[in-house]
């Protein structure tokens, strides 16, 4: 291969060196089979990306404490220099949306063109995750929707209020995901178009299914329950309701709560339907970065390969590269848990040496993929799963052992931990097996549905929490309870059950008596 | 497809909205740490932001979360001598597995304090929150000395800078339009006619008919023309009057005794005082003077320095700084052009006599210039002869004179607070 000149050396950069390497870069991603939305680079002021960060990388979103919180926290943190801002943010949006800090380098800017403007970006249209669940083309019209409305509601109903309903449903946006059924895309058009029709269709909806006049607890008891010969039709037997537990939790509210206006039900389905839109990201951590970090790699080498960049530039971005790729130990003072970062390249740097020179091991953990084209088993691999399944797929024996995990079991009923594996032939498969379950969603949050809204009782709510492992919930339950209380309008119940039993009741209000013993 | 866009330039504090929420949300967090921090720091300090803590508990966003406890399996890397079945000592004791979870940690218990900075501004917006300041009167100068140019409408005549292009091409185009309505309808009339005219039989055409008609239609089309684009008739210009300019300027006169028995200790406490009295009329006038008067038998203006850190000994007659005052009122300070307040710092000693001639001075020439007048007394003992004759001032002008007594540093805000509470208009 003949050796180019560079493009630029040194650390300044300027829109026409930029440009220039991302053709170049572009040039190669097309060779690498790199399928991606068309880019919008935008450079920033390290002030603007504090922003970009506070709202949680969305381009525009309404108004919240919470956001003004995380400013702060950002800010503080930045000026005290215990924080780097992160170089890019990239946005899965159609075009898909990266920002650059102008304080960077010109090899960090050609490196975050590759990891985010490249790698990102062709994640976020291949994976599956991202196809089934989000619509980049339509969530920037969407995000604009939803602050609109927002503001027109506070102010027709006062910030206080909006606030409110607010606070009580980004506390229950973890539970806003069908995650078995295909949402419907969302478009701000259609939203705004459907969205009166939706009101008028919703009130009425909710207002059949509550007007029977509740009775309480005691005087339903006293009555006999009717039997065949007096209700025939059956009117008096039913069901549950719901039918089946529900575990979108947000969309029962939207659809059943009682006493929410529907502006109020508007408020919810835009929290429910962003929280759909950040789902994937959430499963997606390990792949995501992985993926991203990977191809910086491989391009920045391709660029260097080709004389594009010089030995200045690259040395500056091999000790970058390092240091994102490090996984201190746990006993190390900078552990922070897994890095993304560390675990998806080695995963991927790992599947494409099997498909270039496997060894024995490979061959039989992996006799599929080892010895196979290994762009075309990459790509299989960021299109079809998720961090869980990528893992239970993908982890093999030789990153277990350079990372040398190893398995830990806490039992609340031993006085003391057990390593249960390490890196060893009996270890592989266990500690693949945990690290999968440490990063399924399932186990990661509590699994916890809609059972039983007693609509012809006292109105109250009962959730179920299916316990795992005997791991209760912690604290911060109570006041989550209250908000749902606040949405739903009567008594929350939460039973936790394991093995069917029901080993523990949570209510909201807290019943009388309880609050004086406490 | 690619393409760069360089929002630089673009509006920074985006989270600006955002960022007031949340102060607004935990305002009274944020008063406490504010008020704690104005009694901790030293008072040269107030030009500056502050940080705040809050606990986190208390700005959480709850969700639900698993609780310690249960069996669980954390997978960690960097093992070096674990092998398996090794069992080890929880670390940290009874709580269940912290360390290997980074996400729990990270929000978790680590850190119980939210800590983020308060710019300047919003830093004495607290400090001053809910505070009024005492008789804001704008005074009307009556000789009209200072004027200010404002828009007072649009006017035909006016200097050519000062036209206003929209207005003006508004009249132009009115015109125009009026001016052309007439001939055009004319015209289309002449038109009209001589098609008519032409299209009938070349037999019946009445030449002469058609001439005039051509004539008529270019005669028509020369005026149509002729009307100008613009006008000096449509020129409009901004109109500007000057209006007298109330004042906005004040100043500000602090008095302390310097005499024997107040110590450094006391002049610290009054220093505070006098500076947080300055931050706040600073805030509310363009223009603030000061003018520092020290006293103990005889009354002398001095600058801050000296104001502050001289020493002086010798016994005590307030009435010589409050004549000083007056005088300096008249010779420098007329009461129509500026807003005079007055901010007097002792420990209540005075000279047996002179009690009842302050009263006096006060009741029969100060008071009627000042906006107000307020007096700490600086003193863990009882009060003496001097506060009793402020007293009867301050029932007199209950309005524009405060008094408070101060016992150490930690008052003065809470002090400085009750003089200028925001008071309720009944």
């Amino acid at each position: 291969m003949t050796r180019r000149k560079p493009i630029a050396t040194g650390s300044d950069w300027s829109f026409d060196v930029l440009e220039q390497y991302e053709h170049a870069i572009a040039e190669l991603a097309r060779e690498y089979r790199l399928d991606t939305y068309p880019n919008q680079i935008e450079i920033i002021t390290s002030e603007q990306m504090m922003d970009a960060y506070a709202s949680v990388g969305m381009p525009i979103g309404y108004h919240h404490w919470s956001f003004g919180k995380q400013f702060l926290s950002v800010e503080q943190a930045y000026r005290r220099g215990q924080m780097g801002l992160a170089y890019e943010l990239v946005i899965n949006s159609d075009p898909c949306i990266a920002y650059l800090m102008e304080e960077n380098s010109l090899m960090m800017q050609v490196l975050v063109i590759a990891h985010a403007c490249y790698g990102h970006n062709s994640f976020f249209k291949g994976n599956y995750l991202f196809r089934a669940w989000t619509d980049a083309s339509a969530i920037v019209d969407y995000l604009d929707f939803a602050r609109k409305y927002v503001a027109q509601c506070e102010e027709r109903h006062g910030v206080e209020a909006v606030e409110q309903l607010l606070d009580a449903c980004h506390a229950l946006q973890n539970y806003g995901v069908d995650r078995y059924k295909r949402p419907s895309p969302i478009s701000a058009a259609e939203e705004v178009k459907r969205q009166e029709e939706r009101e008028a269709y919703l009130q009425t909806q909710v207002n059949m299914l509550w007007s029977t006049i509740p009775t309480p607890m005691s005087e339903r008891a006293q009555e006999p329950p009717l039997d065949s010969e007096n209700d025939p039709l059956g009117l008096h037997r039913h069901g549950r309701y719901p039918s089946e537990p529900q575990e979108n939790l947000l969309y029962f509210l939207e659809k059943n709560a009682p006493l929410l206006e529907p502006w109020q039900r508007e408020i919810v389905r835009i929290v429910r339907k962003l929280a759909q839109y950040f789902y994937p990201q959430r499963q997606t951590q390990v792949m995501n970065e992985g993926w991203a970090t990977f191809w910086h790699y491989t391009l920045m080498n391709r660029l260097y390969d080709d004389g594009l960049i010089d030995e200045g530039v690259m040395l500056e971005f091999l000790q970058s590269h390092t240091s994102v790729v490090t996984q201190p130990g746990f006993d190390s003072p900078y552990f922070n848990g897994i890095n993304p970062y560390a675990l998806g390249f080695a995963m991927f740097s790992d599947i494409q040496r099997i498909c270039q020179t496997p060894t024995a091991e490979d061959r039989e953990w992996f006799p599929e993929i080892a010895g196979s084209d290994w762009l075309e088993t990459l790509h299989f691999a960021m299109q079809n799963f998720k961090d869980e399944s990528f893992i239970q797929q993908f982890l093999s024996p030789k990153v277990i052992r350079d990372l040398k995990l190893f398995s830990l079991v806490d039992d609340d009923r031993d006085d003391s931990l057990q390593v249960e594996a390490i890196h060893d032939d009996r270890g592989y498969r266990r500690i693949r097996e945990a690290l999968c379950v440490q990063y399924a969603l399932s186990a990661r949050e509590p699994n916890i549905q809609v059972w039983e809204a007693d609509i012809r009782g006292d109105r109250s709510l009962t959730l179920r929490h299916v316990q795992d492992r005997r791991r209760p919930l912690g604290q911060s339950l109570f006041p989550v309870l209250r908000y749902l209380h606040q949405l739903w309008g009567f008594p929350i119940r939460l039973e936790s059950v394991e093995g069917g039993d029901v080993v523990r009741r949570y209510q909201w209000p807290i019943p009388e008596p309880a609050r004086e013993s406490a | 497809m690619s393409y760069f866009i360089d929002r630089r330039p673009n509006a920074r504090n985006k989270s600006a909205v955002n960022r007031q929420r949340f102060l607004q949300r935990y305002r009274s967090h944020i008063k406490r740490a504010v008020e704690e921090s104005v009694n901790r720091r030293s008072i040269t300090d107030m030009e500056r932001g502050e940080k705040v803590s809050i606990p986190t508990k208390d700005i959480s966003e709850p969700s639900f979360q698993h609780g310690p406890g249960g069996r669980r399996t954390i997978v960690s890397p960097g093992n070096k001598e674990f092998a398996e079945g090794d069992r080890l000592r929880r670390p940290g004791g009874s709580g269940g597995g912290g360390s290997g979870e980074g996400q729990a940690s990270n929000q978790g218990e680590g850190m119980d304090e939210f800590v983020f900075s308060l710019s300047r501004e919003e830093f004495l917006d607290f400090v001053f929150d809910g505070l009024e300041l005492p008789h804001l009167e704008r005074k009307q100068l009556r000789v009209l000395e200072e004027t200010r140019p404002v828009r007072a409408g649009i006017s035909r005549e006016g200097v050519p800078a000062r036209i206003n292009i929209v207005r003006s091409m508004r009249e132009a185009q009115a015109r125009r339009i009026g001016m052309r309505a007439p001939l055009k309808r004319a015209l289309r009339e002449a038109q009209e006619a001589l098609s008519q005219e032409e299209r009938k039989d070349p037999v019946l055409r009445n030449p002469a008919r058609i001439d005039e008609l051509k004539a008529e239609i270019a005669r028509l089309e020369k005026r149509i023309e002729a009307i100008p684009f613009l006008d000096t008739y449509d020129l409009r210009y901004n109109h500007l009057t000057n209006q007298p300019l109330p004042s906005n300027q004040a100043v500000m006169f602090c008095v302390m005794d310097v005499s024997g028995s107040m110590t450094q200790a006391h002049k610290d406490i009054a220093k505070r005082f006098f500076l947080l009295l300055y931050l706040f009329l600073e805030r509310n006038y363009e223009k603030v003077e000061l003018v520092f008067v020290r006293h103990h038998t005889v009354a002398k203006e001095v600058d801050e320095e000296e104001f502050f850190y001289s020493r002086e000994t010798g016994g005590t007659i307030v009435s010589s700084a409050l004549q000083l005052v007056d005088d300096i009122i008249t010779a420098r300070y007329s009461p129509e052009q500026w807003n005079l307040y007055v901010a007097q710092a002792s420990d209540g000693d005075n000279w047996d006599d002179d009690s009842s001639t302050c009263l006096q001075l006060l009741d029969e020439s100060l008071m009627r210039k000042l906006q107000y007048f307020t007096y700490v007394e600086i003193t863990p003992h009882a009060h003496q002869a001097l506060w009793e004759a402020y007293d009867t001032v301050r029932s007199a002008y209950s309005e524009r004179f405060a008094m408070q007594q101060i016992v150490q540093a930690d008052d003065i805000y809470p002090v400085f607070r009750e003089l200028f509470r925001q008071r309720t208009q009944s």
